[in-house]
C-alpha cells in the first residue's frame, strides 16, 4: 500500500514543470546556463527517473529522509520534526474544543429536534463551516488586535518570551491561541455535530429505546446508556479519519497567524519542488492514513462487542 | 441579567482601553540626540533558507547575511563603488589586474583577525565545482587570484572586465571555520560568523532571527542594539501587525502607501519613505513572431499604450514611466532617448505604413490574417494582470486584438518562455547595480534558459555590450550604454513600461534614515533613537 503511494506521489511532484532552485533564480541576469547544469547535477536531476525513485527508495527503507533540496541543505527529518509539535498541539487542542462542544450540540439537537434552539444551532455551526477561515481570521485579528488591542495579532510567543516569568508565558502562549484555535475548532464543529444528531437520532427510533422508555427508566439514562454507545460509531470513523489530519495543517490558516506548521512547510516545498521534504511528508501522512484506519477498526470493537465477536 | 451585566463590563473595558490608547501627537516630533539602543522589528513573508549567501537564492536570506558579512567593497547611497573590507584598491593600467588593500582593524565575530586568506578561500569557495551557487558566473572570469601579504589581494582578468570591481562586493567567508569543511552542511548556515555591523545571535525556525550590534565593527557600533525579522508569512496578516505596532518597519503596497496608511494614527507612528525601486515592467515581444518582425508595429504599440494611464491607475501614481533598461537615478540611464508619448494617431499611420488594412470588424488585417495576439502574464502578481487587461483596451481602440493568459509561474517559464512558445509576454526585470545587461541583449545568449528569449539580435547592440563589458573608465562606458539604449528605445523590442516606487513605512521613533539612489538601508548602522524614545529595554 505505502509502496504504491509513493510510486504515484513520486511520479505526479516530478512530471511537475520546474526544477528545485532554479526556480527562484529563473530571471536573475546574473545566473549563467552553466551554473544552472552544475546545480541539476548536484542535485542528481540529471539521472532518469526511474533511478532517482530506486535511490530514493533505498533510502527509504532505512528510514533515512534525505537531505532537502531547499537552500538549508538541512536533513528533511529535522524539518518536519521541528514543525510537528506546533501543529500536532495546535490540532489536539482545537480536535478537542470540536468533540468537546460538538458533540454535546449534536446530542441537544438531536434531543430537541426541530425546536427553535435546534435549527438556530444548526445554523451557527454551518456558518462556521462556510464562513471563509482567512476572512474571519482577519475581521477577529482586525477588532480584537488592531481595534482593541487585547489579543496578539499572529505568531506563538512575543519576541521577549525569554524574559518572561512563568505565569506571564503561560498568558503570553494562551493570548497568541486563542484565536487560531477558536477559528479552527469553529469551522470543525459542523461535521462533529451532524454526525452526531443524525446518528444518535437514528438510534432513538429503535424499538430498544421504546423498552427503555417503556420499563420507566429516566432520559438521562436511556440517552447516555443505552442510545449513546451506539451512536458513537461514526464518531469514531471521524476520529480515526482525522489521525492523519493531525501532522496536515492548513497553508491558508498557518499563513494568516504566521504559524510555523506542517501546512507551510508542504506548501513551501511543493512551491520549491523540494521533492525530498515533499515526499518525506506524503510518507509520514500516508503511514499516519492506514494507521488511523487501523486505530478506528480496534476502537469500533471497544464501542461496539457485536464487531468485536463478528 | 448576566446579559447586561456583561455587556457593560465590555462597555467599560472599551473606555479603559480607548482611554490608554490616546497618545500625544507630537511625541516623536523631537530629532533628539543619537543614543545606543532600542530594537527594531522587520518582517519578511518567507523564512530565510541559509545564511551563507553564496548558497542561498532568497531575498531574506540575503538581508539578513547583509548585516553579518561585509564584502571587499561596497555601494555609498549614490550607487558609487566604495570600500568596506578593502580600505582601497589599485587598477592596473592593462585593466587586467585589481590589487585590494585590505583593512588592518576587522575581527570575525568570533575574535579572528580578518586576512586576505579569508578572501582567497572564499574565491575558491565559489569556483569550487563542488559549491552548488548560483553566483560563480562572474568569478569564473579571474585569470588568477593571489594573497600578496596578510593584507593584500590581487586578482588577474584574463581580460579587462568592467563588473569585476563590484562583484567583490560578494560576502567574505571565515576560512577559520570553513576550510577543509563540506559547505553545504556546515553549522555557519543557521549560526553565521562573519564581520559585519551585527552579529547573529538566535533563529527560532518559522518564527525569527535576532542579531545583536557588533561593538567591535570596523566602522563604528551601530547605534539600534538589536535587529528582529520576524516570519509573518501572510502580507495582510504583516499590515495588521505593523498597525497594531508588532513591528517596526514593512514595505507597503501601492494601495496600502495611498490609501490605507492615510490617516492621524498612522501618521502619528509612522514615517513614509519612497525611493526607486531596482526593477522596470515591460512588454516583451517574440521577435520571430511575424508581425513583431517589423518595428514600425513595435513602435505603434508602444504608441497605442497609455503608460500614465497605467502608472496612475494601477500603481496609483506610485512609479514612473520607463524608457528603457535602467532606472532614472542611475549614472547608466539616458532619459534623452525617442520617446513613445500615447498617441493613437501615430500608432495607426505606423500600422497602415507596415501594410495592415482596418478590416470591416474594426480589426486590422495583413495578408488575410488579423492582428491577434496574445498577452502571457504570470499567476499572482495582480499589477501585471492588470496591466494586460490596460493594454488589451488601449489596442483595441487602434484595430488589435489581445487576448490574456494567465500562467502558474514554473509553467510561465518552462513550457512558454524557454520553449519560446508566446506571442507576447508582461514580465520584470531587476535593475542591477552595475549596469551590465550582456545577458539580456547580446544576440549570443539566445539558447534554452538563457535570458534574450524574445531573441533580439542587433549587431552594434553586441559590440557596444562587449566593449562596455570590458571597460573600466565610467565615462566611456556610459558613452557605450547612452548608445545601447538609444537603439533600443528606437527598435523597442520591449515596450517599457514603468519602474514602481518602493515605499517604506518605518516608525517614526527611529531617526537619521535618508532615502537615496541606493534605497534606505545603505546606512542602517547610523540609524538611532532618542533616549526618551526608546522602546525596548535592550
Amino acid at each position: 500500500m505505502l509502496f504504491g503511494i509513493t510510486i504515484i506521489s513520486f511520479v505526479v511532484i516530478h512530471l511537475t514543470p520546474g526544477e528545485p532552485g532554479v526556480i527562484e533564480t529563473e530571471m536573475n541576469p546574473k545566473v549563467t546556463k552553466e551554473v544552472r547544469e552544475r546545480i541539476r547535477a548536484y542535485y542528481g536531476l540529471d539521472k532518469p527517473l526511474h533511478i532517482q525513485y530506486y535511490i530514493w527508495l533505498k533510502r527509504i527503507v532505512k528510514l533515512d529522509f534525505g537531505i532537502s533540496f531547499a537552500s538549508d541543505r538541512r536533513p528533511v527529518i529535522e524539518k518536519i520534526k521541528e514543525r510537528i509539535p506546533v501543529t500536532v498541539s495546535i490540532n489536539l487542542i482545537s480536535m478537542l474544543f470540536i468533540f468537546i462542544i460538538g458533540i454535546p450540540i449534536g446530542i441537544y439537537c438531536a434531543k430537541h429536534s426541530d425546536t427553535t434552539m435546534d435549527k438556530a444551532l444548526t445554523a451557527f455551526v454551518f456558518a462556521g463551516y462556510a464562513a471563509p477561515t482567512f476572512w474571519l481570521a482577519l475581521l477577529l485579528m482586525m477588532f480584537f488586535g488592531v481595534y482593541l488591542e487585547w489579543l496578539p495579532i499572529s505568531g506563538l510567543k512575543s519576541f521577549n518570551f525569554n524574559e518572561m516569568s512563568f505565569f506571564e508565558k503561560i498568558m503570553d502562549v494562551a493570548g497568541h491561541l486563542i484565536l487560531p484555535v477558536c477559528i479552527s475548532a469553529f469551522g470543525g464543529l459542523a461535521g462533529i455535530s451532524r454526525y452526531m444528531k443524525s446518528s444518535l437520532l437514528e438510534v432513538l427510533r429503535q424499538e430498544y429505546i421504546i423498552t427503555a422508555y417503556a420499563k420507566g427508566l429516566p432520559e438521562d439514562v436511556v440517552l447516555k446508556k443505552h442510545a449513546l454507545r451506539n451512536a458513537l460509531l461514526p464518531v469514531i470513523t471521524i476520529i480515526g479519519l482525522s489521525v492523519p489530519g493531525l501532522i496536515g495543517g492548513s497553508v491558508i490558516f498557518e499563513s494568516i497567524f504566521s504559524i510555523p506548521g506542517m501546512g507551510q512547510l508542504f506548501y513551501m516545498s511543493v512551491m520549491a519542488r523540494d521533492y525530498p521534504t515533499i515526499m518525506g511528508i506524503l510518507v509520514i501522512g500516508a503511514f499516519l492514513t492506514l494507521l488511523g484506519n487501523l486505530l478506528s477498526d480496534i476502537l469500533y470493537a471497544v464501542a461496539d462487542p457485536r464487531i468485536r465477536i463478528g | 441579567m448576566t446579559v447586561k451585566y456583561f455587556i457593560s463590563i465590555t462597555i467599560l473595558l472599551f473606555f479603559c482601553f480607548s482611554c490608554a490608547k490616546y497618545k500625544d501627537p507630537h511625541f516623536y516630533d523631537e530629532k533628539g540626540t543619537p543614543a545606543y539602543g532600542d530594537t527594531i522589528i522587520t518582517a519578511s513573508i518567507g523564512e530565510p533558507s541559509n545564511l551563507i549567501p553564496i548558497l542561498a537564492t532568497d531575498s531574506p536570506s540575503h538581508e539578513i547575511a547583509s548585516f553579518i558579512y561585509n564584502g571587499l567593497v561596497k555601494y555609498d547611497k549614490n550607487l558609487r563603488i566604495v570600500g568596506s573590507l578593502a580600505k582601497s584598491w589599485k587598477i592596473s593600467n592593462d585593466n587586467l589586474t585589481i590589487t585590494f588593500y585590505l583593512r588592518k582593524d576587522v575581527k570575525w565575530h568570533d575574535g579572528v583577525p580578518f586576512t586576505a586568506h579569508d578572501v582567497l578561500f572564499t574565491y575558491r569557495l565559489i569556483t569550487d565545482p563542488k559549491t552548488p551557487t548560483a553566483y560563480a558566473g562572474d568569478f569564473l572570469l579571474v585569470k588568477e587570484a593571489k594573497v600578496l601579504d596578510n593584507h593584500t589581494f590581487r586578482v588577474t582578468y584574463a581580460k579587462p572586465f568592467a563588473p569585476g570591481l563590484i562583484s567583490w562586493s560578494t560576502a567574505i567567508l571565515p576560512r577559520h571555520l570553513l576550510e577543509g569543511k563540506d559547505i553545504t552542511s556546515t553549522p555557519l548556515a543557521r549560526k553565521p560568523i562573519g564581520t559585519g555591523p551585527y552579529k547573529f545571535y538566535e533563529w527560532i525556525p518559522g518564527e525569527r532571527i535576532v542579531l545583536i550590534a557588533n561593538r567591535e565593527y570596523f566602522e563604528g557600533r551601530p547605534y539600534i542594539n538589536r535587529y528582529i525579522m520576524r516570519v509573518i508569512p501572510d502580507s495582510a496578516t504583516m499590515f495588521l501587525e505593523l498597525k497594531r505596532y508588532g513591528i517596526d518597519m514593512m514595505g507597503l503596497t501601492p494601495l496600502q502607501a495611498v490609501r490605507q496608511t492615510d490617516y492621524p494614527a498612522f501618521r502619528r507612528e509612522f514615517n513614509k519613505f519612497r525611493y526607486l525601486s531596482f526593477g522596470y515592467v515591460y512588454l516583451g515581444y517574440n521577435l520571430k513572431h511575424p508581425f513583431f518582425k517589423d518595428k514600425r508595429v513595435r513602435q505603434a504599440i508602444s504608441y497605442g499604450i497609455n503608460k500614465k494611464e497605467i502608472i496612475d491607475g494601477i500603481l496609483l501614481s506610485q512609479g514612473v514611466e520607463a524608457v528603457g533598461p535602467y532606472k532614472p537615478d542611475m549614472w547608466a540611464y539616458n532619459g534623452n532617448v525617442k520617446k513613445y508619448p500615447y498617441d493613437r494617431q501615430k500608432a495607426k499611420t505606423l500600422l497602415f505604413e507596415a501594410g495592415f488594412k482596418m478590416g470591416q470588424d474594426n480589426i486590422l488585417y495583413k495578408g488575410g490574417s488579423p492582428f491577434e495576439f496574445t498577452i502571457l502574464v504570470n499567476q499572482g502578481n495582480d499589477v501585471r494582470i492588470k496591466c494586460a487587461e490596460l493594454i488589451q483596451k488601449r489596442l483595441s481602440e487602434i484595430g488589435i486584438k489581445v487576448k490574456i493568459r494567465v500562467i502558474e509561474w514554473a509553467s510561465f517559464i518552462n513550457e512558454f518562455i524557454d520553449k519560446r512558445n508566446f506571442e507576447a509576454v508582461i514580465l520584470g526585470w531587476s535593475i542591477p547595480n552595475d549596469p551590465d545587461i550582456f545577458d539580456i541583449w547580446h544576440s549570443s545568449k539566445q539558447g534554452k534558459k538563457e535570458l534574450n528569449f524574445i531573441s533580439f539580435e542587433n549587431k552594434e547592440v553586441d559590440e557596444l555590450l562587449v566593449k562596455a563589458r570590458h571597460t573600466l573608465d565610467i565615462e566611456e562606458r556610459k558613452r557605450y550604454y547612452f548608445r545601447v539604449q538609444e537603439i533600443l528605445a528606437e527598435e523597442q523590442p520591449y515596450t517599457f513600461l514603468f519602474v514602481p516606487y518602493a515605499n517604506v513605512a518605518i516608525h517614526r521613533r527611529f531617526k537619521g534614515i535618508e532615502p537615496a539612489p541606493a534605497g534606505i538601508m545603505y546606512d542602517f548602522i547610523k540609524w538611532y533613537v532618542p533616549e526618551k524614545q526608546m522602546r525596548y529595554i535592550q
